[in-house]
């Protein structure tokens, strides 16, 4: 339970489902930079605790600090090191969520281990399947690609049926101190200052690599302060005046060099993505077509996947994609059900080189 | 005190009022101080009512020559003072140099004065204070003594103890929380902490906790020694069973001279904060460490000053006995630990914590 209304809700549905529910709030972070739209500071904390008291359920704290740092802010910040675009919030499911807590969970005899995202896992009769959840604009399951298939059964997503505005229906009605919490958006620990300064702090002195701005040809535009500022697709920020508006193409963190191009240029016409962990099979078949969602806010689009031996796989969209950007998420969608997902290497480019 | 508690003086009337119910107010509080006093064979107008020991120990503290010799395991009300300390070494059991050598080492750093606990509220060590007292006074040097801990499961003497200062806690005692006291040697000075108010013979303003009061002298009166030797065997029991089911299993602290109540183990590879969720959950209170603001547990910095390392510092446990404990309470707190170390050791859902 991080303080916030998802959550509580969560907990609440399932204690009025007649479970035992225990409550855990994960410390991920030494101190918490005080905002109210991050979560798990000390406040959220106290917000947790004060819906477990409300609910007449155990509440503890566990304390991941250690695997936190190492597991998702290190991440974090190595890829931006290597000019890639994390995703720390699937990091944080894959390592934290569903990995030691999941383990916590069986350690205290629990049977399952329940959070508020918005997402679904439902038995067919066959296998269980990890599904998007029905109120398609809070869905969460792109950031949920990671769960371990072989678990799936121990893991409920209580408010994979509802709309947000009956999660906060639900928890006013119930009296929960978090019913009209503000929405979490930023990087939880980030929160309070810019991810930008966040790496610049953490990077090494001589890893904060400036360089140009160049175009595909060679030609420099202009210069900029480290490679760790700029993620693929990125318009803002560029400082350079140009007929046609640029948008950060490539990433070169050998040389420091940040590749613009035209609208045009950023299309892609396939991925490369590494080891995929698959939801529907242990290995896939064959290759298969699907939709991916080469980020949280991008629309699943049509795709051929292709598996490699290797356990990478090789993606070839069916109309070409902007901004496919190295260190986020390809999850593979059949309809509602998440197939599997793996985290993007490279983009294959259309035209060559 | 329950009678007290009928008595509305006791919860309504100002003790410096000179209407009849202050001075039944009055009264109260000074029967109280009289009790409070004779727990510590100490003079009545010794005693001085505070908020607790953790305002005791920041009162003498800061009333005492500077710098303080004290030891790396007193608690955080000692050690966060705001005054300048020197903190001294323990050995792996916690134990404190040889009064004279302690003493000697003081004196060598320039240390003006010493605070050192009586009983360590985490292993239950019992410190020579009278041996170092005596040093200490040869030496010229100025003592405070914490005996929140050791009051009520030792005898306590301030005069024999031969210090300056004794702090001591009513809710250790079975009174209730937010009262605590400071036995003061009449020649020492106190460099007042809390101002506004003549209360306490100047040396703590503030109307005076009446309800509070009456409650600490009730249970100083009510402190009995002849129970202790019974809690001590069923403490060896709790012990002797935990070393059968779990071998690695150590003891934390003085083999020797410890209080009869308490028991600090260690269980080398085991997730200690599951261990205390899960004892929690069965019905045992138990503790460890101490708690961060968020609500997560910090490893003892009394185990880590023993020199065990932080990964077994949190696999730490302390159980303490008290007068209500019985046999049974023992057999099912072994009966449900074997459980939970078994659960603990299973192979678990997803990565070990």
């Amino acid at each position: 339970m991080s303080g916030g209304v998802d959550s509580s809700v969560a907990a609440a549905l399932l204690r009025k489902e007649g479970h035992e529910v225990v409550a855990i709030s994960m410390r991920l972070y030494e101190t918490a930079p005080r905002s109210d739209r991050s979560c798990c500071s000390p406040d959220d904390m106290f917000d947790a605790r004060s819906v477990a008291t409300r609910l007449g359920i155990p509440f503890y704290v566990a304390n991941y600090v250690d695997a936190f740092r190492e597991r998702v802010i290190d991440y974090f910040v190595e890829e931006y090191r290597r000019g890639r675009t994390p995703n720390p919030c699937v990091a944080c499911n894959n390592h934290l969520k569903f990995d030691v807590l999941l383990g916590r969970t069986k350690a205290l005899g629990g049977d399952w281990l329940a959070t508020g995202h918005y997402a679904r896992i439902e038995h067919d009769g066959e296998r269980w399947k990890l599904l998007k959840a029905r109120d398609l604009t809070k869905d969460q399951s792109y950031f949920l690609c990671g769960l371990p298939r072989e678990l799936l059964g121990r893991i409920r997503f209580p408010l994979g049926d509802m709309a947000k505005t009956e999660v906060r229906a639900l928890a006013d009605e119930a009296g929960l101190p978090t019913a009209f919490k503000p929405e979490s958006q930023e990087i939880c620990f980030v929160a309070g200052t810019s991810y930008r300064d966040f790496v610049k702090e953490k990077l090494a002195q001589e890893d904060v690599r400036p360089g140009n701005i160049e175009l595909e040809d060679g030609t420099v535009l202009g210069q900029h302060g480290g490679i760790h500022e700029f993620t693929i697709g990125q318009r803002r920020g560029l400082g350079i005046a140009w007929p046609e508006p640029l948008f950060v193409k490539r990433v070169v963190p050998e040389t420091g060099t940040v590749v613009v191009g035209t609208k045009a240029e950023l299309s892609s016409t396939g991925l490369i993505a590494g080891t995929c962990n698959w939801l529907r099979w242990d290995t896939p078949p064959g290759p298969f077509d699907a939709e991916v969602k080469i980020r949280y806010r991008a629309d699943p689009v049509p795709c051929h996947v292709s598996p490699r031996d290797d356990g990478a796989v090789e993606v070839t969209f069916r109309d070409p994609q902007k901004a496919v950007a190295p260190g986020q998420y390809a999850v593979f969608y059949d309809g509602d059900e998440v197939v599997g997902g793996s985290v993007i290497e490279m983009a294959i480019s259309g035209a060559p080189e | 005190m329950r009678a007290w508690l009928d008595e509305p003086s006791v919860w309504a009337a100002n003790p410096s009022s000179i209407h009849a119910e202050g001075q039944r107010a009055r009264a109260a509080v000074e029967t109280a101080r009289r009790q409070v006093a004779e727990c510590v064979g100490g003079n009545l107008a010794d005693i001085v009512f505070t908020s607790g020991a953790t305002e005791a120990n920041n009162l003498a503290l800061r009333s005492l020559p500077h710098p303080i010799a004290t030891t790396a395991v007193e608690h955080p009300s000692v050690l966060s003072a705001a005054v300048p300390l020197l903190t001294l070494p323990v050995d792996a059991h916690g134990r404190l140099p040889a009064p004279d050598a302690f003493v000697a080492d003081a004196v060598a750093r320039g240390a003006k004065s010493i605070s050192v606990m009586l009983a360590n509220n985490e292993t239950g060590n019992l410190h020579p204070v009278a041996e170092i007292a005596a040093a200490a006074r040869a030496a010229g040097l100025r003592v405070h003594c914490d005996a929140t801990q050791a009051v009520g499961r030792v005898p306590v003497h301030a005069l024999d103890l031969g210090v300056d200062l004794l702090s001591f806690s009513s809710h250790k005692m079975g009174g209730p929380k937010g009262i605590g006291a400071l036995w003061v040697d009449p020649d020492t000075v106190l460099d007042v902490l809390i101002r506004g108010g003549h209360q306490e013979r100047g040396r703590r303003g503030g109307t005076e906790n009446v309800l509070g009061a009456v409650g600490f002298g009730a249970a100083a009166a009510a402190l009995a020694d002849d129970d202790l030797p019974r809690i001590a065997a069923l403490r060896d029991k709790l012990w002797a069973g935990i070393a059968l089911i779990d071998a690695r299993a150590r003891v934390n602290g003085d083999p020797d001279a410890r209080l009869p109540n308490t028991l600090n183990v260690r269980f080398p590879d085991v997730d200690g904060e599951g261990l205390l969720m899960n004892l929690d959950l069965e019905g045992i209170a138990a503790s460890a460490g101490s708690a961060c603001s968020a609500g997560s547990l910090e490893p003892s910095h009394v185990i880590l000053a023993m020199g065990v390392p932080e990964r077994e510092a949190r696999g730490s446990v302390r159980f303490s006995l008290g007068r209500d404990t019985t046999d049974d309470d023992i057999d099912y707190a072994l009966e449900r630990l074997k459980m939970i170390l078994a659960r603990l050791r299973a192979p678990g859902w997803g990565a070990p914590p």
